[in-house]
């Protein structure tokens, strides 16, 4: 399977804080990978590298063959905007746009807003009747499904989630869970950032995260069985 | 209009119309400065018209003489005051003098129109009432001082003159002619008897003279003549008098045209200084309205910082943002424009109807020009909070940071 992503010696320092420190990864195409570890482990920090919100001390990036370390902010901000689909734990969903306005606005400034096909999105994560509904009058799991709907308007090559399941109760995190199943299926690459052993665990592959180092890589071996199980 | 200016122009109004708490607030601070702005502008622009109605009340402030020897014909007073606008020509008042007894005391008696002395001299203060039949008079302080004279008396004003052969004396009683022994001229002592029905007060040179109608004054002298001097009272700038004044003394009109500098002069100095102060106020409230447009915007754009952050994460360019953000305020700037330009109208008129004790002047043109500067200011006021806005890093503002 070929790689979508590499990061290659990746450190990052802030002041005399290795946040990262000669990290190495690659995510082939399709992949499913959950990255776990501690509070202060360079979750968020390896999350924002890759989703290119951020660029690294030093090391490359390598996204679909292409080096994007040392790319200018606005070049950054173009190609995550047209790779990468961003699922985050607060869902952060603009307050005063409904639901289906929310997944437009990433149509928005990728290309050209469609309802229909914003609608449709909705549609696949089960919001389709709450589609004119505000933030505010949409449940938590709700809420989380429009951000993931919104991640996969404008078909991403990967999927960048930062503890989805984080405010969800259990009901809401499987069908959260169940809604990565059937991207994964379909051949989207999804690297889930979690610190949930019950999140990680269902990835294909974990990696897991100490002190800015990675300190284990390997394959879910209950992978194939769980995806059998749920689907 | 693509989808994508249709999306634009759904998030901005949206952003508008579904957080209204917040919109209010900002939109309450541009409504107060435009309705400021409006309101002095309105003012600015009246204050020509309302101070030359309140410098009125000095009296007259075009004068016309006699272009040569002689009177004032009353046709060229006609053609004379034409020359002014009906809205600007507040009054004129015509004054012929004669010289009479009184007492045997020789007193100066000034024919005038009563109707329309109060409009060119609206000083005046009278003791009693204004003359408002044949055969009363207004007697001057002074003249009432040393004559003894009170309101309600009776007196006898007497006029000498002498006979000629062109004299009409079919209405003189023989009792008032007589010759004199020396010359041999023959003299009349025309008597008028008149009524005193007020006395006049104004600290000046006024009081020196007996007033009379015009029609007094012409059976007292039995003779029809013109005017020796005309007062005007015109509402108008200092520059379009002299023009005016000008215009007449060319022209064939039969008579002199002249600017009472005492009075046009203080009213020029007065209302330049006072357009001055209007626009300095002006000029002040406008910087104080952007000072606090620019706070309110500053509160509600640092409070968006998320929002920022997010839109960036989903692939927003700054110029995209700052282009959503600054729509928002510049449809602020000009709903606030508009309400401004209305409650502006009200405020200046409030302000006229207790300083001037007149309504305003209503000026469309000021209604585009406040909306153009509410929108103008809220758009500076929006740039510099939207500007430093965007410089936000967005994974640390969706982290919480």
């Amino acid at each position: 399977m070929s790689k979508l992503l590499e990061l290659k010696n990746i450190s990052k320092v802030y002041g005399d804080l290795h946040a990262l420190d000669n990290v190495c990864l690659s995510v082939d195409k399709g992949e499913w990978i959950a990255i776990m570890g501690p509070s202060g482990s360079g979750k968020s920090t390896m999350m924002n590298i890759i989703g290119c919100m951020d660029k690294p001390s030093t090391g490359q990036v390598i996204f679909d063959g292409k080096d994007i370390s040392k790319e200018s902010r606005r070049k950054l901000t173009e190609f995550h905007r047209d790779k990468i689909g961003l699922v985050f734990q607060q869902f952060h969903l603009i307050n005063y746009l409904n639901a289906v306005e929310n997944v437009m606005v990433a149509q928005y400034y990728h290309s050209m807003p469609d309802e229909k096909e914003a609608l449709e999105a909705l549609e696949r994560v089960g919001l389709k009747d709450r589609a004119k509904h505000l933030p505010s009058q949409l449940s938590g799991g709700e809420q989380q499904r429009v951000c993931i709907a919104r991640a996969l308007i404008n078909s991403p090559e990967l999927i960048l989630a930062d503890e989805p399941t984080g405010n969800l109760d259990e009901a809401n995190e499987n069908i959260v869970l169940d809604i990565f199943r059937q991207l994964h299926k379909e051949g989207t690459s999804l690297v889930v950032v979690t610190h949930d052993p019950e999140v990680g665990e269902v990835a294909q592959r974990i990696v897991r995260l100490e002190h800015g180092k990675i300190v284990s890589d390997k394959k879910n071996e209950q992978f194939s069985e769980q995806q059998e199980v749920s689907l | 209009m693509n989808k994508k200016h249709r999306m634009f122009i759904r998030m901005v109004m949206a952003s508008l119309v579904r957080r209204r708490s917040r919109m209010i607030v900002a939109l309450l601070a541009v409504v107060v400065g435009a309705t400021i702005l409006s309101g002095l502008e309105m003012i600015y622009y009246d204050v020509p018209r309302q101070m030359s109605a309140q410098f009125r009340s000095y009296g007259a402030n075009v004068i016309f003489t006699p272009s040569g020897e002689g009177y004032i014909r009353p046709e060229d007073l006609e053609k004379g005051a034409a020359q002014f606008s009906s809205e600007e020509l507040e009054g004129y008042t015509p004054y012929r003098y004669e010289n009479t007894k009184i007492h045997n005391m020789p007193v100066t008696l000034a024919g005038i129109d009563f109707d329309s002395v109060l409009k060119t001299s609206p000083y005046w203060h009278i003791s009693g009432s204004m003359p408002s039949l044949d055969g009363e008079t207004l007697v001057g302080a002074k003249v009432a001082e040393s004559l003894g004279i009170k309101e309600g008396d009776d007196i006898t004003a007497v006029n000498t003159f002498e006979v000629t052969s062109e004299t009409d004396t079919s209405d003189i009683p023989s009792y008032e002619l007589y010759t004199d022994p020396e010359s041999g001229e023959t003299y009349c002592d025309h008597e008028l008897d008149l009524h005193v029905s007020g006395i006049l007060e104004t600290g000046g040179s006024e009081e020196e003279y007996i007033y009379v109608s015009l029609k007094d004054a012409a059976a007292l002298t039995i003779s029809e003549r013109g005017y020796d001097i005309v007062e005007l009272s015109v509402a108008a700038m200092q520059d379009e008098l002299s023009e005016t004044v000008e215009k007449i003394n060319g022209s064939s009109v039969g008579l002199s045209a002249k600017l009472v500098k005492r009075v046009t002069a203080s009213e020029s100095t007065v209302l330049t200084k006072l357009q001055s102060l209007v626009f300095i106020v002006t000029s002040v409230v406008l910087v104080l309205t952007m000072i606090c447009v620019a706070t309110t915007m500053t509160a509600v754009i640092t409070e968006r910082r998320k929002e920022i952050g997010l839109r960036k994460a989903l692939g927003a360019l700054n110029s995209s943002i700052i282009a959503e953000f600054m729509s928002e305020g510049l449809v602020l700037g000009g709903f606030g424009g508009v309400i401004g330009s209305v409650f502006g109208y009200y405020f200046a008129q409030f302000v006229s109807m207790n300083v001037f004790s007149s309504s305003i002047t209503f000026r469309p043109l000021l209604i585009p020009i406040t909306i153009a500067a509410s929108v103008l200011v809220t758009g500076l006021a929006c740039l510099i909070p939207i500007r430093s806005a965007v410089d936000v890093d967005p994974a640390l503002v969706l982290k919480g940071e």
